[in-house]
């Protein structure tokens, strides 16, 4: 399959894997900042290639994984009232909110569907329009120029029974938040490939040289990923810190400038709760004043909903990169994929998801 | 004065399904003499009797039963009918049964169009010709509009095993090949590309097929064969999962052997689902002892539902009960059993 061949090349895999060891004189921690890289380094077994002074952690990029708990009450309130088709990407259905998940408000009659696109839900709206018609808009810097679409076309044509539910994230106050922690031992990063095609990497470099640390956008192919890995560990063994794309097919330095001005068109900067970490400040998307109409929090007045976590659960370690998965005494005991204490074990880019899917360490 | 004409209730007074139809009255009776038994007919349906007789040669009696809720009802390579006739065939194949008689139950949502109804029938009539069995019982209901989902159809099976033959999925023994009889996931995503709701199209066609002719043969070649299955739903994952923990063995398996059509790959790459957890309708698991491989293989590769037949592993003695993949990059992990519906991933 072009372009995805290419990336898998196993004989390419072992040339970059001799070229880490070779460069590598003293032990490192990268963390890889998007859940769909720590997928596919756990999927392939990267992290069992590497040498072992190469230390991945798996850092907070799993968008299920962070959208707060209140933001799924919420969800779980809408979707069970009778006049809404709520509708969402399909990890957010499994995620367990304080005592039910969306699955569950579908076989109580809830009308929950799952989509591709959240242009797809503001068509629904079109075509139901005795309904209320709501999007999970959810994730980070990816999905937000579509959820911004699909709101900026249901202003323009009038579209008053459409509205989104906004849990809207961003990588770079996160990243900040993990080099400040007194707990961080992350020294370089791999950015989320994705991501950045979307902002590009010029917001990294100041970073970048705040906290010293080396950044390299990577993608998302185990070719992709060792190269990345192998960037990083460059600059860390010269003691550079800098932002270096090894995303070059699909990141540019400025990114993608028709979806950031989307972006700034619907949404603003504001604080928002990480699941598991905590209020970042300067870390969320929220709809401007000019669309609150189809903000979906103030149309079902849902906005005073508060939760608990399990304090079980330690995916907030987890996702800040200061415990591996298979450090938390709950993993694979009272936490596994059917019962899942926190959402990092629901997604399918969540880290512990991720190690008990294939690589539960007791056997492998 | 006038006389009324006879009225033979045509079905095709109407162009789809009424509650009558299923009430058990004229309607009833013409659905059954002008949709059904045209296309289904034999010895033991044409006598219109509550319960078919039937006589079966020697050998113990496989029985199976299975129901069919597939969306769509029409898919790329086969519709809801095909599929309830060979998946009942093929649950009684892959026990080293040799299938013989079927039952076939319709639960039909009013408003369903006859003419999709009779496409369906004949289709069912044809793959059962096609498999060599005969269904000999039948049942139609209809229900009111919303209380399914178009049509459901239930199928059961009765065949028989010959002498001898002693295949369970708790026979596999360490040293043992793992046989895949072609590409996996074509089933599932024909279904997926082909739902509504997602804007891409694909040429992916299901693999419906009935797998008893090669079955059949296979055992004839090697009657040892230890273990067989259909990686139906949860896909070939589920079944190595099944076997492995059923036999108390753990299974490794090669990434790189594993065939995948391209269509498939590309699809399961969009949609960020693995093709081991999609769902296959003519594919077949075999564990055989590592000698007999070669002439199983043989056999498999000269039907047509195994021509890209292929050994994908082999039974250990480490991690009893789980199955193991060796990636193309020489790391290993764990196939696990799919967790529930398959969800698409968010970016």
């Amino acid at each position: 399959m072009k372009y995805i061949d290419e990336y898998r090349d196993p004989q390419l895999a072992r040339n970059i894997l001799d070229e880490i060891r070779r460069k590598t004189t003293r032990h490192w921690t990268i963390m890889e900042i998007c859940g769909g890289q720590t997928h596919s380094i756990i999927r392939n077994g990267i992290d069992q290639l590497l040498p072992d002074t190469i230390e991945l952690v798996h850092g907070p990029g799993c968008p299920v994984c962070v959208t707060p708990l209140e933001s799924i009450e919420r969800a779980l309130l809408i979707a069970a009232r009778k006049e809404v088709i709520f509708t969402s990407f399909g990890d957010m259905l499994r995620v367990p909110g304080s005592s039910k998940d969306l699955f569950m408000v579908r076989s109580e009659g809830g009308d929950v569907r799952i989509l591709f696109s959240p242009l797809d839900a503001l068509q629904i709206a079109r075509d139901n329009p005795s309904k209320e018609v709501v999007f999970f808009a959810v994730g980070f810097e990816t999905t937000a120029p579509a959820n911004a679409m699909a709101v900026w076309q249901a202003a323009r044509e009038g579209i008053e029974n459409f509205s989104v539910l906004v849990s809207q994230v961003m990588v770079p106050p996160a990243m900040r938040a993990i080099l400040s922690s007194p707990e961080n031992r992350v020294q370089g990063f791999l950015a989320a490939g994705h991501v950045c095609a979307v902002m590009g990497y010029e917001e990294y470099e100041p970073v970048a040289r705040e906290f010293h640390v080396p950044i390299v956008p990577t993608g998302f192919e185990p070719v992709d990923l060792l190269a990345g890995i192998l960037k990083t560990v460059e600059m860390l063994e010269e003691g550079r810190s800098e932002v270096v794309n090894r995303y070059g097919r699909v990141v540019s330095r400025e990114g993608n400038r028709v979806a950031q001005e989307i972006i700034g068109k619907v949404f603003e900067v504001t604080d928002r709760q990480w699941r598991g970490i905590g209020l970042i400040p300067g870390s969320g998307l929220a709809l401007r004043a000019a669309f609150a109409d189809f903000d979906a929090e103030k149309k079902f007045q849902v906005t005073h909903i508060c939760a608990a976590e399990s304090p079980l659960c330690m995916s907030g370690s987890v996702l800040q990169g200061v415990l591996k998965p298979d450090g938390c005494p709950a993993f694979a005991r009272e936490c596994t994929p059917e019962h899942p204490l926190g959402a990092t074990m629901v997604s399918s880019e969540g880290a512990c998801a991720a190690y008990y899917n294939y690589n539960r360490n007791f056997v492998l | 004065m006038t006389i009324a004409p006879l009225c033979p209730a045509p079905i095709m007074q109407h162009e789809t399904v009424q509650m009558a139809h299923g009430a058990g009255g004229r309607l009833s009776q013409a659905l059954m003499q002008r949709l059904f038994m045209p296309h289904l007919h034999n010895p033991f349906l044409d006598l219109l009797d509550d319960q078919a007789k039937l006589d079966l040669p020697p050998g113990r009696v496989a029985f199976t039963t299975d129901s069919y809720v597939v969306s769509p009802v029409f898919f790329p390579g086969g519709n809801i009918g095909e599929l309830a006739v060979n998946g009942t065939v093929n649950d009684l194949a892959v026990g080293g049964a040799r299938p013989i008689y079927l039952s076939a139950g319709f639960v039909i949502e009013e408003g369903f169009s006859l003419a999709e109804l009779e496409t369906i029938v004949k289709s069912m009539a044809e793959a059962a010709r096609k498999a060599g069995v005969m269904i000999v019982a039948g049942d139609t209901k209809v229900v009111g509009k919303g209380q399914c989902d178009r049509i459901f159809i239930n199928t059961s099976g009765i065949g028989v095993i010959s002498e001898g033959l002693k295949l369970s999925c708790c026979n596999l023994q360490p040293g043992d090949s793992i046989i895949l009889s072609g590409t996996v996931g074509d089933h599932g995503m024909a279904i997926m590309t082909s739902r509504e709701g997602l804007s891409f199209q694909s040429r992916i066609t299901s693999d419906c097929g009935a797998l008893n002719g090669m079955t059949a043969a296979m055992l004839e070649a090697v009657p040892t064969i230890h273990a067989m299955r259909d990686p139906t739903r949860g896909g070939v994952a589920a079944t190595l999962n099944e076997l492995a923990v059923s036999s108390g063995v753990g299974i490794a398996i090669n990434e790189t052997a594993i065939p995948v059509k391209e269509d498939v790959r590309g699809a399961c790459e969009l949609l960020g689902i693995d093709p081991l957890h999609v769902a296959n309708e003519g594919k077949l698991v075999v564990a055989v002892a590592p000698a007999d491989a070669s002439k199983v293989l043989e056999v498999m590769r000269s039907s047509e539902h195994g021509r890209d037949a292929v050994i994908i592993g082999t039974v250990v003695v480490d991690h009893p009960g789980m199955v193991v993949m060796n990636t193309a990059f020489g790391s290993r992990r764990i196939i696990d059993l799919p967790l529930g519906e398959q969800l698409p991933r968010i970016c």
